[in-house]
């Protein structure tokens, strides 16, 4: 009864073989660069809350956004 | 120091710390507990003023209580013969009944009574994922 | 409709062995279809143990007590609420519960990342769906709710009294909310361990879900500890009892986790660490859910139907060693990507707490799995006591307390000693000036005490710093008003704000357990009606007795026997309190109808005044020993006067008859027991645990208009990116 439409309902949409393989790929990156733009953010709001001194700040700075345009390229490689 | 050595040596550190740490408890632990026992155990085999961690029912009937002394025998949880004399002054809790298993830290006193430690009483929540027979 | 309940069962059961076999075939060969079908089976799973649910609570509102399980948890008298409630309160219907809940939160994660993790989403659903066959083979062949019996009874047994308090029907769907909202996050640290993929994508989608386990197995943790407090007749909220230990240390994990992930998403590391966290807190769930029924450990709680243990053992043994293996067998992709660059960092920091933590939860490990140790060790049971789970989890307790107040100050990285001095120059002067005051106060006696408010006052300093100082950066960007700062920059950073909050509940929490425990005073008196007890700053004095029948739907439900306290404070009346024991009689027919009363069930109803500094706590002990002779006395006069009487007409002399001796106990009752305690700055306590449970909803809630945010970042990024070049 509820049975036989309960066991159909998990349903084969037909074997798509070709799989876009960039896809796992892409979204590693963009979690990857999404956390560095947290990252990034919460390093400003430390400096400003005075947890950061300047000069550490720039250094770090400059370093994680380097890291993020890193990531930037190589999404963009992938497209 | 470089990095690396400075690394090796937090690592050590922090180890030790633990091992210590470990030690310390296990040391604790065995001199701080105290042995779990049955009535038939406690029976044969206590030793006068240690303590004890006794296991076991309360027996039918033996239950007798004077203001807020409470005299019962504890008998083996699966049944059985061996019984013993605990006295407990206090409040027991409120599951408390004869029958009921429960668990107390006795220590031998002078008498041959086993003297329950206060606040040390627990009885079991009946019956909650076994069949009731209250 | 029984049979409809095990069909449902088997259903679920082979819906999930079809999807394991789907998930992983699917995840080999890396067809799409196969995985998106094993998705849906857990969707089907999710349907079918609804069903069935849906079923076990129709039959107990409708009173089928033709089904076994109904006549043994309920009764036609039980009141609604807790008809709906005793479902869970069996041993089956928790099982069904644990893997309702867990297909539904499996079915949730699996629907939101639906498009994501392709590669590491089959093994974490063939992990969930283990977990649910695993359930549903036990319900279906071992414990099943859907047990007949030959012949219905006319009336169920009825729900155990003590069950029978609001907190203590939500405790264990909170606490099974939060183990199995845990096994989402340990199957997709499986299946990312299994694919090596174990990255910043894998920590987004499981954050959410670790951090909701943690918080709603919190949750029920608490409930538990207020039900004991509020409902139970021994005034106490934690005894370090085997099944209270059992589900704090997931917690414990728990909250590691979740501060070490932090660490992983940042700076890379840490990952073997996390990795085992994650498993380690997955087990330490499926070992709580199995050490309440198992009955290997003496415990106020442990209900043992011994059955279940070996089916349990065997998937625990099989969980522990899968995990260590995979941790092993990748631990080439486990490597940091960074070191810890100085001591003075957040990143110590947050390594520290990971290490108290585990700490933490190493010592309650052991004390309660120690009677097991040592009789291995020694061949003799023995068990170690609250005194000393004390001893060391205070001292770790108030590290932990610090480190939180340290941690969201100091700088990521490398802080310097300059910096350090002023981020900490207020914080430190709050907790020195708490302490100096402790001392004035004459406090120092209880050394942990003290040293945990001026702790608490640091943390809290802190984290007022951090809001003062987040406001005037978020008005220096945006020149908003200082309210609407507040709330934009909590908006816009909840996970950080949010565990700052929670770091305050927990300091409080923490001040209210410590003052509550070592400036408690506690007396057990035994009085008669006019007569006084003082305890603490309090006079308590016995006014009289209160007797009172209580009616049920059909019959008497209980008697309560109770006293009317009156307590003073300075001569000036404070409060009245009423605490009560309630007697349910048993349905043991040997006795007599009025002996029946004192050898079923009892309950406390304790008498309490809760303020803001401190809680009056009592309960009362009628002596029931001393009306042992009335009972057998009235119990065979019933006997012999209502001979060849109509039920009916002996229900009534028996009403009578009752009413008598419970308004003789009003009158002349015998001297009775009384526990009295008087605990400073419980309310603490609980004040700070709403206030950490709301800390954690902000970390949890999802950020509004992240998507546009993202675009916005990454048109600024750019932005950057040819700056640079330029």
């Amino acid at each position: 009864m509820l049975v036989v439409w309960l066991v159909g309902s998990p349903l084969r949409a037909g074997p798509q073989a070709a799989e876009d393989t960039h896809a796992a790929e892409r979204q590693r990156l963009e979690a990857a660069r999404d956390a560095k733009y947290r990252e990034i953010r919460e390093l400003e709001l430390d400096h400003r809350t005075g947890k950061l001194s300047d000069e550490d700040f720039r250094a770090l700075d400059r370093q994680l956004r380097a890291e993020a345009v890193a990531i930037l390229r190589e999404l963009d490689a992938l497209a | 120091m470089d990095p690396a050595r400075k690394r090796t040596v937090r690592l050590v550190v922090a180890l030790s710390a633990a091992v210590l740490l470990a030690v310390a408890l296990a040391y604790t632990s065995f001199s701080a507990s105290s042995e779990a026992t049955t009535p038939a155990k406690l029976a044969s085999a206590a030793r006068p003023g240690e303590s004890y961690q006794l296991t076991g029912r309360v027996q039918k009937g033996s239950y007798d209580r004077r203001g807020s002394v409470h005299e019962f025998r504890v008998t083996e949880r699966a049944g059985g013969t061996a019984s013993v004399p605990v006295r407990y002054e206090g409040s027991v809790p409120d599951p408390f009944r004869e029958g009921r298993e429960v668990i107390v830290t006795v220590r031998k006193g002078a008498d041959g009574t086993f003297v329950g430690e206060e606040g040390s009483l627990i009885t079991k929540c009946p019956s909650k994922f076994t069949k009731s027979d209250t | 409709m029984p049979t409809l309940g095990r069909a449902l069962i088997l259903l679920a059961l082979a819906v999930a062995l079809y999807g394991i076999v789907a998930a992983l075939v699917g995840a080999r060969t890396g067809r799409r279809d196969l995985v998106d079908s094993a998705r849906r089976a857990v969707y089907a799973l999710a349907a079918l143990t609804t069903g069935a649910f849906v079923l076990l609570e129709l039959a107990f509102l409708r009173d089928d007590f033709g089904w076994e399980i109904v006549a043994s948890h309920s009764s036609s008298t039980t009141p609604l609420f807790y008809k709906f409630t005793a479902v869970w309160s069996s041993q089956e219907g928790s099982l069904l519960l644990w893997v309702w809940l867990l297909s539904l939160w499996s079915s949730l994660a699996l629907f939101l990342t639906r498009r994501r993790l392709r590669d590491v989403v089959p093994y974490a659903t063939a992990v969930l769906l283990g977990f649910g066959a695993f359930f549903a083979a036990l319900l279906a062949f071992l414990e099943s709710p859907f047990t007949v019996l030959a012949a219905a009874p006319s009336d169920g047994v009825g729900l155990n009294p003590l069950l029978r308090h609001p907190s203590m029907m939500i405790h264990p769907p909170m606490l099974y909310s939060g183990y199995t909202l845990f096994a989402v996050p340990f199957a997709f640290a499986v299946g990312a361990l299994a694919r090596r993929r174990v990255d910043a994508d894998w920590i987004a989608a499981t954050r959410r879900f670790a951090l909701a386990a943690w918080l709603l197995l919190g949750t029920g943790i608490l409930l538990g500890a207020r039900w004991s407090y509020a409902e139970l007749g021994w005034g106490g909220y934690w005894a370090w009892d085997p099944v209270e230990n059992a589900s704090l240390l997931p917690w414990l994990t728990g909250t590691a986790f979740l501060h070490s992930i932090m660490l992983q998403e940042k700076r890379g590391m840490l990952k073997v660490w996390n990795a085992s966290l994650i498993l380690a807190t997955g087990t330490l769930c499926v070992l709580g859910t199995f050490l309440v029924r198992s009955g290997i450990l003496d415990s106020i709680h442990a209900f043992g139907a011994s059955t279940l243990g070996v089916p349990f053992v065997t998937l625990i043994a099989v969980i522990i060693a899968g995990s260590i293996a995979l941790v092993v067998s990748r631990r080439d992709a486990l490597r940091s990507e960074h070191r810890l660059d100085s001591m003075l960092s957040r990143e110590a920091v947050f390594v520290a707490n990971n290490v108290v933590l585990v700490g933490l939860a190493f010592v309650v490990f052991w004390g309660t799995f120690f009677p097991l140790i040592a009789e291995a060790l020694t061949g003799e049971r023995k068990s170690v006591g609250p005194p000393w789970f004390d001893r060391y989890t205070v001292p770790l307790a108030l590290v932990l307390t610090l480190l939180s107040g340290v941690g969201p100050v100091i700088a990521w990285r490398r802080a310097t000693w300059r910096n350090a001095r002023r981020a900490f120059a207020l914080p430190v002067a709050a907790g020195a000036a708490t302490a100096v005051a402790c001392a004035g106060f004459g406090l120092t006696e209880h050394a942990g005490a003290a040293i945990m408010f001026a702790l608490a006052a640091f943390v809290a300093a802190t984290v007022g710093q951090e809001l003062w100082r987040g406001v005037g950066a978020r008005r220096a960007m945006s020149g908003e008003a200082v309210p609407s700062a507040l709330v934009s920059l909590v908006r816009r950073n909840r996970r950080r704000y949010g565990g700052y909050t929670v770091h305050l509940g927990i300091a409080v929490l923490f001040v209210g357990i410590a003052a509550s425990s070592a400036f408690q005073d506690e007396r057990e008196v035994r009085l008669s009606p006019g007569q006084s007890a003082s305890v603490g700053a309090y006079d308590v004095r016995y006014v009289r007795s209160t007797g009172e029948i209580s009616l049920g739907d059909a019959w008497i439900e209980k008697i309560d026997f109770g006293a009317v306290l009156e307590v003073r404070r300075d001569g000036r009346l404070v409060e009245t309190l009423r605490p009560e024991r309630g007697f349910y009689p048993s349905r043991d027919q040997r006795l007599g109808p009025l002996g029946q009363f004192f050898e079923g069930e009892a309950t406390s109803e304790v008498g309490l005044k809760a303020g803001f500094w401190r809680d009056v706590w009592t309960a009362v002990q009628p002596d029931t020993q001393a009306l042992q002779p009335i009972v057998e006395r009235a119990d065979a006069g019933f006997a012999k006067a209502t001979e060849g009487l109509t039920a009916e007409q002996r229900a009534g002399v028996l009403g009578l008859t009752l009413n008598q001796f419970v308004a003789r106990y009003r009158e002349d009752p015998p001297p009775a027991t009384f526990r009295l305690i008087v605990s400073p700055m419980v309310a603490w306590m609980w004040i700070g645990a709403l206030i950490a449970i709301s800390g954690g909803l902000i970390a949890l809630w999802p950020a509004p208009d992240a998507a546009r945010r993202r675009a916005t970042a990454r048109a600024a990024a750019r932005v950057a990116q040819d700056l640079g070049r330029a």
